[in-house]
């Protein structure tokens, strides 16, 4: 086995003349509170500075949309417990406690814009990457530390300015999470462009933690770590990483050109002749609005892959975890997600079917988009593959593992008469594609995202979150979930369209009676339901929350460094593990999932356990 | 605790994380003067026949403005270059100069800016098109209440097609002189800026992102011409290595110039 491993010079070389200065480490003394928590170049520190931002980020999106599932389940009518707070903070808008059209677009617009930018992918890319992945390559940290905290900083400021938009005059952006021009440019609020500031922060930040992941893994893979020895969580956001770094640029091209809309009067966007209100506007036109929409769904489509392929790595490693198992499938996991990767740059259009761009084009976007679900379907075949035999531990993780497969499968699956332009002419703007986006990321890849939590707490603090609580947590929202979001499927297919304050009563048949395909009674009621399924989806995350927080400090103490008998290197550290990770340097001699060995004293060989049963050999020390 | 390969190449990849680093920075920055370029090309190709203006910049000062920028890349590399055979005197003498000329540079792109906020067109309420350079208001001008005058140095045309295609002789040889309009004439007036039709939008911001880039690379490289070039003292390998990735930036500057030029100025 040692013959494998690749002859590299000593891991960490002496400082030949350059000093600590150039990388802010200083262990010989304790930092400080600043330096340790706000300045910190720690990677570990850092991935936990996003997980908190981004699940702060998350309940307070998740809040935005009770208030508007209130809205829809009964417009017009106060809010009750928070309606006169909301008043007393965003004044006329919420005038008597009640959300006006306005309030519920701009409520809508972030909603979107909170769960995505700043909700799942900092939680599922920045913060487990950031923790997770230097660990399981046997990384001291990641390549740019100080890059690495220029990252989170700029994503806290771009998430204080989204803030701060809804307390400005007008409020906060309503064109949606996807700002389609002229709407974009002719509300009368400068919300759009705070929002538009906050998304270039947004993207300074992905790009920069994109740099910093992909020469990451390219360089400080520790010796014998080669590309398909890494585990399938590394390989699914390496892809994540080029994804970011090569889809958002052009987002960031739009949202500079759409800024200049906005602020010095340009018509990037703007058509000729275009009206406001029954007016001519008074803008030299000659734009295009559909250059809007391609330059949006180049980042769009893709961004798609960024929320769901981290997810998948998460889900990857629980379940070869807790099979004790190796993946089925390797490979063909490692090739379908390059394969993703590659394909989500040629599907967006499919987003567009709507805007008259032409049947050829239509067709060959229906193609590509056709042939994208082949390589996700193989990702989900080998993870339900992977349970075939195995003797499976069931725990909270393993539970949330088990819970995103179906819901993943269900969010997919119903992508496909989307993804026909045929059908897609009529589903388009429903409910239909809410409830469809919502079970890939809500009880799909959020789902993936507590498992994650709930599995590597007690690397993060030596203790495990409560097994029963978690269950809890695990079967409420489980339940809940579908109870929000599979009547939506039915709403949307009776027609009852997206983006509407009064939750569709103008075109209910108790309104219109004599209106053709008017939304019937069953269908309307349907919004009752899904507020209180939704209220209840909240009161089912308090478990959670208590069990984070009390399990940090009276949570069961792990029995020694690697709780769950895990093979990948993330668990061959100390708990919780110091500046500079390993206390020896890991030399990998075997892959990733070597669970289950025949003669082996365990059922798990971790990846640097050489056959003596020994670590490797140690060939440089770790710590001065 | 160090960090590896941070001045040494990796064996099996050959290269070290800064310059991997900026090779996929500069990737990045592909897609997004790609975007830009791509939106170009659609605004062009979707304008109406005749409304896309033609000769609207000025030719000779680009073509400076490439040499500047071209001869920029040779003393960066040359800086690099003293750097590899530890000529420290070299080194100062080439940066410097990739200093000045890139600060040049700029000195004539705000030049042209200045040229385009000062150009007007004025509609006139004749139906005619004043068009030229502002030459002075009257203290008491007051377009909304019309009062007051203003003097250009330029002409005026009876159409607009005059002023949008600017490539002809005989566009070329139209008289310009003192013009003094009074508010009461006007109907309308608008500068050259990005707000007066999507060419000048888009020349707005593709260039001034670009000179954002030039102001962007040439802090970086006099910090390292300057304060920074202390490293060269403890750590020339890694001072090097600095003095490369920037440069790679720099010749990436470079290369968008390259495209912008042509495009703008030349069709």
């Amino acid at each position: 086995m040692q013959a494998n491993v690749q002859q590299f010079p000593p891991f960490r070389e002496p400082a030949a003349g350059h000093g600590h200065d150039d990388h802010g480490h200083h262990e010989h003394h304790e930092p400080g509170f600043f330096t340790k928590y706000i300045f910190s170049t720690d990677h570990k520190v850092i991935g936990i500075q996003y997980g908190i931002m981004a699940l702060s980020f998350m309940l307070f999106g998740f809040f935005l949309m009770l208030l508007m599932r209130w809205q829809i389940a009964h417009p017009g009518v106060p809010v009750p417990v928070f309606g006169p707070l909301l008043e007393k903070i965003l004044g006329a808008p919420a005038a008597g406690g009640a959300i006006s059209p306005d309030l519920y677009n701009s409520f809508g617009a972030m909603h979107g814009t909170i769960m995505v930018f700043l909700g799942v992918v900092p939680l599922a890319f920045a913060a487990f990457g950031n923790y997770v992945t230097p660990l399981m390559i046997g990384a001291p940290d990641m390549a740019f530390p100080r890059l690495n905290m220029a990252s989170f900083h700029a994503f806290f400021l771009g998430g204080v300015v989204m803030l701060v938009s809804f307390f400005i005059p007008g409020g906060a952006a309503q064109a949606g999470w996807t700002s389609y021009s002229p709407l974009a440019t002719t509300i009368p609020t400068h919300g759009q462009a705070f929002w538009l500031v906050g998304m270039v922060l947004l993207i300074t930040s992905s790009l920069l933690g994109a740099v910093n992941f992909i020469a990451t893994i390219i360089q400080l893979r520790t010796p014998g770590m080669t590309w398909m020895r890494m585990p399938f969580f590394v390989w699914a956001q390496f892809v994540t990483a080029f994804i970011l770094l090569l889809a958002f640029p052009p987002l960031e091209a739009a949202g500079i050109l759409q800024l200049m809309d906005n602020l010095v009067h340009t018509s990037f966007f703007l058509p000729t002749g275009l009206a406001v209100g029954g007016q001519i506007a008074n803008v030299s036109g000659g734009g295009s609005p559909l250059l809007w929409q391609h330059l949006f769904w180049f980042l769009g489509h893709p961004e798609v892959y960024v929320l769901i392929l981290p997810a998948m790595g998460i889900v990857a490693e629980v379940i070869a975890n807790n099979t004790r198992k190796p993946l089925w499938g390797y490979k063909s996991l490692v090739y379908a997600v390059l394969f993703v990767g590659f394909l989500s740059f040629i599907v967006w259009a499919h987003h567009m079917y709507m805007t008259g761009m032409g049947q050829k084009i239509a067709t060959f976007f229906q193609a590509t988009t056709m042939i994208i679900s082949i390589p996700s379907v193989i990702i989900l075949t080998c993870m339900f593959l992977s349970l075939w035999g195995g003797s499976i531990r069931i725990n909270t993780p393993m539970l949330f593992a088990l819970g995103f497969l179906p819901m993943f499968g269900i969010g997919g699956l119903t992508g496909l008469p989307l993804g026909l332009a045929a059908a897609d002419l009529y589903l388009h703007d429903t409910y239909y594609i809410i409830a469809h986006f919502h079970y890939v990321v809500a009880p799909g890849t959020i789902f993936a995202l507590f498992a994650g939590v709930y599995f590597w707490f007690p690397k993060m603090t030596g203790r495990k979150m409560s097994e029963f609580w978690g269950r809890v947590h695990f079967w409420c929202s489980f339940t809940f979930m579908n109870i929000v979001f599979m009547p939506m499927f039915a709403q949307g297919i009776k027609g009852m369209l997206r983006r509407m304050s009064d939750g569709a009563v103008n075109y209910s048949a108790a309104r219109v009676p004599n209106a053709i395909d008017a939304l019937p009674g069953s269908v309307m009621q349907l919004n009752g339901w899904i507020l209180w399924a939704a209220i209840g989806l909240g009161i089912s995350q308090i478990p959670f929350i208590i069990n984070l927080f009390w399990s940090i400090s009276h949570g069961e103490k792990v029995k020694n460094d690697n709780p769950w008998d895990a093979t990948t290197l993330d668990w061959q550290t100390p708990t919780p593990p110091p500046h500079g990770n390993f206390t020896h340097e890991p030399i990998v001699v075997r892959g990733p999932y070597e669970y289950s060995q025949p003669g082996h004293g365990t059922d798990f060989t971790p990846q640097d356990e050489t056959e003596t049963g020994a670590p490797a050999p140690k060939t440089a020390t770790a710590h001065h | 605790m160090e960090i590896p390969y941070t001045v040494t190449n990796r064996p099996d990849t050959g290269i070290y994380n800064a310059k991997l680093g900026i090779w996929l920075f500069l990737a990045s920055e592909v897609m997004l003067f790609g975007g830009l370029f791509s939106a170009y090309v659609l605004l062009r190709v979707g304008a109406a026949p005749g409304d896309w203006p033609h000769g609207w910049l000025n030719v000779t000062l680009g073509t400076i403005n490439t040499l500047l920028l071209a001869m920029s890349a040779i003393t960066t590399l040359l800086a690099w270059a003293a750097c590899k055979v530890r000529d420290f005197t070299k080194f100062k003498i080439f940066h410097a100069c990739t200093i000045v000329l890139a600060l040049t540079f700029l000195g004539i792109k705000s030049y042209e800016y200045h040229d385009k906020l000062i150009h007007y067109e004025i509609q006139l309420t004749n139906g005619k098109i004043a068009d030229g350079h502002m030459v002075a208001e009257s203290k008491d001008f007051d377009l909304a209440k019309k009062i007051g005058s203003v003097t250009i140095e330029g002409h005026i045309v009876e159409d607009r097609r005059e002023i949008i295609d600017l490539r002809s002789p005989e566009a070329r040889a139209a008289k310009h002189e003192e013009i003094t309009i009074a508010a009461t004439d006007i109907k309308k007036m608008g500068n050259y800026g990005p707000a007066h039709n999507t060419f000048t939008a888009i020349y707005f911001t593709l260039t001034g992102l670009h000179a954002l880039h030039i102001l962007g690379g040439t802090l970086v490289i006099f910090y390292l011409w300057g304060p920074g070039s202390r490293m060269w003292k403890t750590d020339p390998e890694r001072f090097t290595n600095r003095i490369e990735v920037s440069g790679l930036f720099w010749h990436f500057v470079d290369l968008v110039w390259i495209f912008l030029f042509p495009v703008l100025y030349l069709t």
